[in-house]
């Protein structure tokens, strides 16, 4: 009891005209966190003698986002760290209670908003799979292109800003240059650039034009140059290496046990992918290989993050050699939006577009679904029920982000106040996605 | 492994724990016990290879009895399956086992629980809200909670008078 009041009676002073005076509640109960794990702090006032208590973030370069990390150090040595989220959260999962479906797709845009088209194409996937609409062939191939785009995407701004985060700046540029073409395909596939919304219930907006797909095909030629170039300028690095090499090293079951997803997942031993395990568009008729390392540690996470992007040029390879002519979209307009030509010259277009767009799809009472897709971060997965309306009754994200920054936090403890850059660059994190 | 044979040995195991099978659009939901949830994880963990917790979803169903639901993804990774478990609780006292002495992971899924819901987890070793401050008092999921939210209910931080410390 004694230890208890004298422990609160330190937090209270260590609150007291401090910048923790802001949710006082909030920062005693994280500050209390804090001091229940492993040890006690002391609270002394010259910290460089002794334990002190350092705030990384919530808004710094390295946080990738508005991540706070409260770490306790012993010199430089991290003893425990608690991590605080929740500053990007904008309600979403409740947004999406007063949206139809289709109307809540351009929510997800803003969740990753590195790989905007995947998050899409999760939505629509948990949607059609509850309400049990089907894709025509060449929509699905459409959705998978722009799917391993993304992922693309996503892993050349993980690639800039990593190898930033651990020095090197001319890097950034690079990879920022590259995304540019994408952005660029983007803009030819969806009309936009950075948040596409181009997935559809039942289908995608709009077809790929022979000029999208020449652009494709002329970046994918191009793009395995630039990896390679790149991976000659980093594998035999010497600070790169160093740097990576036996940081924040997660054994397989610790990495399941921790809920570790996606490439930090594989990187640790696990072969798990959606895209193998329950496979969804086309990921079943093309060949592509799921990369894992055993290492487990921050370079191995590079390693195989470099295979999927390669692995992803070569699904996108195959399904252009394999895209089917056909409609891109359920032609029941009950089920998905008509086209927009329909809608300008004829009246049954029009009404199912103002019906579509009051009710959107009603899937049956009772019913509930989750689907899952393999993000550039992971497991990215819509659990729904329905109530029969065309509003979601519950709507459940699991982002993958979230996942991995709750493995973040054990994987800091014990390591350097230095590493804790590499590392947060290391599991990728977006927190427009961690925080929904 | 199949889906029957682990809901032939939960039966086995828990005789008169399961209270519900669903079978619908190629997944399979089983209902169990509030109290039971612990032990059926340990034991789809220890025995039945589901390694991988992948999500626990709480959802309000908004009814008289049994108002709230917790919704548990679980993955066997071994044997390719996925499984969905749920329990309920009264809206009165909500609260579910935890089993984050099981899965370690459920941690921060049963914090967001308890933030956007207010279901309390018993056990839980560190049970704070995760995405909203401490100092809010509302559960915003809730279906009684207005989407513009509740005016005043976020004490703002005072304006300091001299410039930042």
């Amino acid at each position: 009891m004694e230890a208890t009041s004298q422990t609160h009676a330190r937090l209270e002073a260590l609150i007291e005209g401090s910048h923790l005076e802001i949710w006082r509640e909030h920062n005693r109960a994280l500050l209390r966190r804090l001091e229940s794990k492993h040890s006690s702090a002391t609270f002394i006032e010259d910290a460089l003698s002794t334990e002190m208590i350092l705030n990384i973030g919530p808004q710094h370069p390295a946080t990738h986002g508005v991540l706070r990390v409260v770490a306790r150090l012993d010199g430089e040595i991290i003893r425990s760290c608690v991590i605080d989220i929740g500053y990007l959260h904008r309600g979403i999962e409740k947004v999406a209670e007063y949206k139809t479906f289709q109307e809540f797709m351009p929510y997800t845009d803003r969740m990753d908003y590195l790989s905007p088209y995947s998050n899409n194409v999760a939505l629509c996937l948990a949607v059609e799979k509850l309400a049990q609409i089907e894709v025509p062939e060449r929509g699905q191939y459409i959705r998978t292109i722009a799917c391993e785009l993304a992922r693309i995407l996503a892993h050349l701004l993980w690639l800039g800003s990593m190898v930033m985060d651990s020095g090197a700046v001319s890097m950034f540029l690079w990879t920022f240059r590259e995304r540019e073409k994408i952005y660029d395909l983007f803009d030819l596939i969806a009309g936009a650039r950075l948040t596409v919304s181009h997935a559809r219930i039942g289908g995608v907006a709009s077809d790929l034009t022979p000029e999208a797909i020449e652009a494709i095909r002329s970046f994918i030629r191009s793009f395995p140059r630039e990896l390679r170039d790149w991976e000659k300028l980093l594998n035999k690095n010497r600070i790169w290496l160093e740097r990576n090499e036996g940081i924040g090293v997660v054994s397989a079951e610790r990495a399941l046990e921790l809920g570790l997803t996606g490439p930090n997942l594989r990187a640790s031993g696990v072969p798990y992918d959606v895209r193998t395990f329950e496979p969804y568009l086309v990921y079943d008729r093309v060949e592509f290989d799921v990369p894992v390392r055993t290492e487990g540690d921050n370079l191995a996470r590079y390693y195989v993050r470099m295979e999927e992007m390669r692995q992803s040029v070569r699904i996108i390879e195959q399904c252009l050699r394999q895209l089917p002519p056909g409609p891109i979209r359920n032609e029941n307009a009950k089920l998905s939006y008509p086209h927009k030509a329909e809608v300008y010259y004829s009246m049954e277009g029009l009404i199912h577009d103002f019906m579509y767009t009051d009710w959107g799809v009603c899937p049956p009472k009772g019913a509930e679904a989750y689907a899952a897709i393999e993000a550039p971060k992971g497991e990215l997965g819509f659990y729904i029920q329905s109530d029969g309306t065309g509003f979601p009754w519950r709507l459940k994200i699991r982002s993958p982000s979230f996942c991995n920054i709750q493995a973040l936090e054990s994987m800091l403890e014990g390591a350097m106040v230095s590493d804790v850059v590499v590392l947060i660059g290391g599991v990728d994190p977006v927190m427009g996605e961690a925080d929904k | 492994m199949t889906f029957d044979d682990v809901i032939a040995h939960l039966e086995a195991r828990f005789p008169g724990g399961i209270r519900e099978i669903r079978r619908a659009l190629g997944e399979t939901t089983i209902l169990v016990r509030t109290e039971l949830i612990r032990d059926v994880c340990r034991v789809l963990k220890a025995e039945l290879g589901f390694n991988y917790l992948v999500d626990i979803a709480a959802v309000d169903r908004f009814t008289e009895q049994e108002r709230f639901e917790v919704v548990y993804n679980l993955v066997a990774l071994a044997h390719g399956l996925r499984l969905r478990l749920k329990v309920r609780c009264e809206e009165s006292d909500p609260v579910v086992p935890s089993i984050t002495p099981v899965y370690p992971n459920a941690n921060w899924h049963e914090r967001e629980a308890w933030d956007m819901m207010g279901i309390r987890f018993a056990g839980h070793p560190d049970l704070r809200r995760i995405y909203l401050p401490e100092d809010f008092r509302y559960h915003p999921l809730r279906k009684e909670f207005p989407l513009l939210g509740i005016p005043g209910s976020l004490p703002l931080p005072e304006k300091p008078e001299s410039p930042a410390r």
